[in-house]
């Protein structure tokens, strides 16, 4: 498939259809939305359900192949961040809360651009490492402990550090994840068969529902578009780029496959809407809610799940192929 | 006149963003409440701000105190949340059945 055709083929995938539906919905004012508990039930089900298939093939993974991958993702996950925040103020001239605030979530990654990233891996014929959600887990926590202490590090701020520490540890994110992957590393295959039928057939399906809401969430966030002004506009969709292009550069020195390398550029460039915002609305109750979210929601998600992941296969494989 | 003893209490309610839920539940027992009741809201006000699209509606919560407790716990939502977060907070009188329980 040239690159026009794979653009094509992740448009008018099933999943980006059902974005878009979503999109079309919120912007035609209908009164479709998705009930608030089958929204919390997919978001359960999409996430253990990567966590069992991640933790299945870690088990069969020796350390060596896992380790360089790992770190590299540790190192990404303290580093862009930084990145992030640096940007922020100095070439946006932020104040420092909104600024760190900002880069939790940059720093941070979004489950579901990673779902999608694997999807559009598996439609196009190249399959990314099966350890990847493993990397999903690290990635989460260290970007927000980084920028939270960004802005607690100058002076004593109001909001609640331990609070806001407690709440991306438990946060439903990294329980299920974390615990999806040391179930299916326990089980291992065998063990994993019995419910790998409902895991698997109903994943497709049920991620279609969820980006339906998706869509509609951040078709609705678009209204502040006038809000956040043009920079953020620019870093929401320029900085995922960075940090995706930055990923597949480092990614050729741990072993990743191609499509690995694509997979974890793309979980790398996406933004957190879950974990960090909860966070952050802790930690920094002062930084707009309007900005991080937007950004997240609003710019960064639709751009990655539609133009984004086939931008980093292409990359990765130009630089790694 | 109600065979039952009724004594005047304050009723504390607290409307407010769902993600304060647990500090305020803590706060309350700890400034002197002896139990609460949690309701899901929603609706509009001032501020449109929802930390998380996961998080969902609003949280009510209401409480039976002694005046004074009920005169700290305002005082300690005032000086906490008030200013970076949406938070309604009223008292009222209330003729409470039973209220020996809740002092």
């Amino acid at each position: 498939m040239d690159t026009f055709e794979v653009l094509a083929a992740n448009l008018l995938s099933p999943v980006i259809l059902a974005f878009v539906l979503g999109v079309v919905a919120a912007l035609v004012r209908s009164d479709l939305r998705l009930p608030s508990a089958l929204y919390n039930g997919l978001s359960i089900y999409l996430l253990l359900a990567i966590g069992l298939k991640g933790g299945v093939e870690l088990s069969k993974t020796p350390l060596t192949v896992f380790a360089g991958p790992a770190m590299l993702t540790l190192l990404l996950g303290l580093l862009t961040p930084v990145i992030a925040y640096n940007i922020l103020r100095r070439l946006g001239r932020l104040d420092r809360v909104n600024s760190a605030a900002i880069a939790a979530h940059y720093g941070s990654v979004s489950a579901v651009t990673f779902i999608v990233a694997i999807t559009f891996g598996t439609m196009t014929g190249r399959e990314p490492e099966g350890f990847m959600p493993a990397l999903v887990a690290i990635l989460e926590v260290p970007a927000i402990v980084v920028a939270l202490m960004i802005a607690f590090m100058r002076d004593r701020r109001a909001g609640s550090w331990q609070d806001a520490l407690h709440e991306v540890l438990s946060g439903r994110s990294v329980v299920l994840l974390v615990g999806g992957l040391l179930i299916g590393t326990l089980v291992g295959p065998t063990g994993f068969e019995p419910v790998a039928p409902f895991f698997k057939s109903g994943f497709q399906g049920a991620l279609m529902l969820f980006l339906l809401e998706m869509g509609i969430v951040a078709a609705s966030r678009l209204r502040d578009l006038k809000e956040v002004g043009f920079f953020l506009v620019a870093f929401g969709v320029l900085v995922p780029i960075l940090h995706g292009a930055l990923t597949i550069w480092l990614a050729q020195f741990t072993g990743l496959s191609v499509a690995g390398a694509a997979v974890l550029a793309a979980m790398v460039s996406s933004a957190s809407y879950i974990a960090a915002p909860a966070a952050v609305r802790i930690a920094l109750p002062e930084a707009n809610p309007t900005f991080y979210l937007t950004g997240a929601l609003g710019i960064t998600f639709p751009f990655n799940v539609t133009l984004g992941i086939p931008l980093y296969y292409f990359l990765a494989e130009r630089m790694l192929g | 006149m109600s065979k039952h003893s009724v004594v005047t209490l304050k009723l504390v309610t607290i409307v407010t963003e769902r993600i304060l839920e647990d500090r305020l539940l803590r706060t309350l027992l700890d400034l002197g409440a002896k139990g609460y009741t949690l309701t899901q809201a929603t609706g509009k006000g001032s501020r449109g701000v929802r930390a998380s699209e996961w998080e969902g509606p609003d949280t009510r919560i209401e409480a039976l105190v002694s005046p004074d407790v009920a005169e700290r716990i305002v005082d300690h939502v005032a000086d906490a949340f008030f200013e970076h977060y949406a938070v309604i907070v009223y008292v009222q009188d209330a003729a409470v059945v039973r209220g020996e329980k809740y002092i």
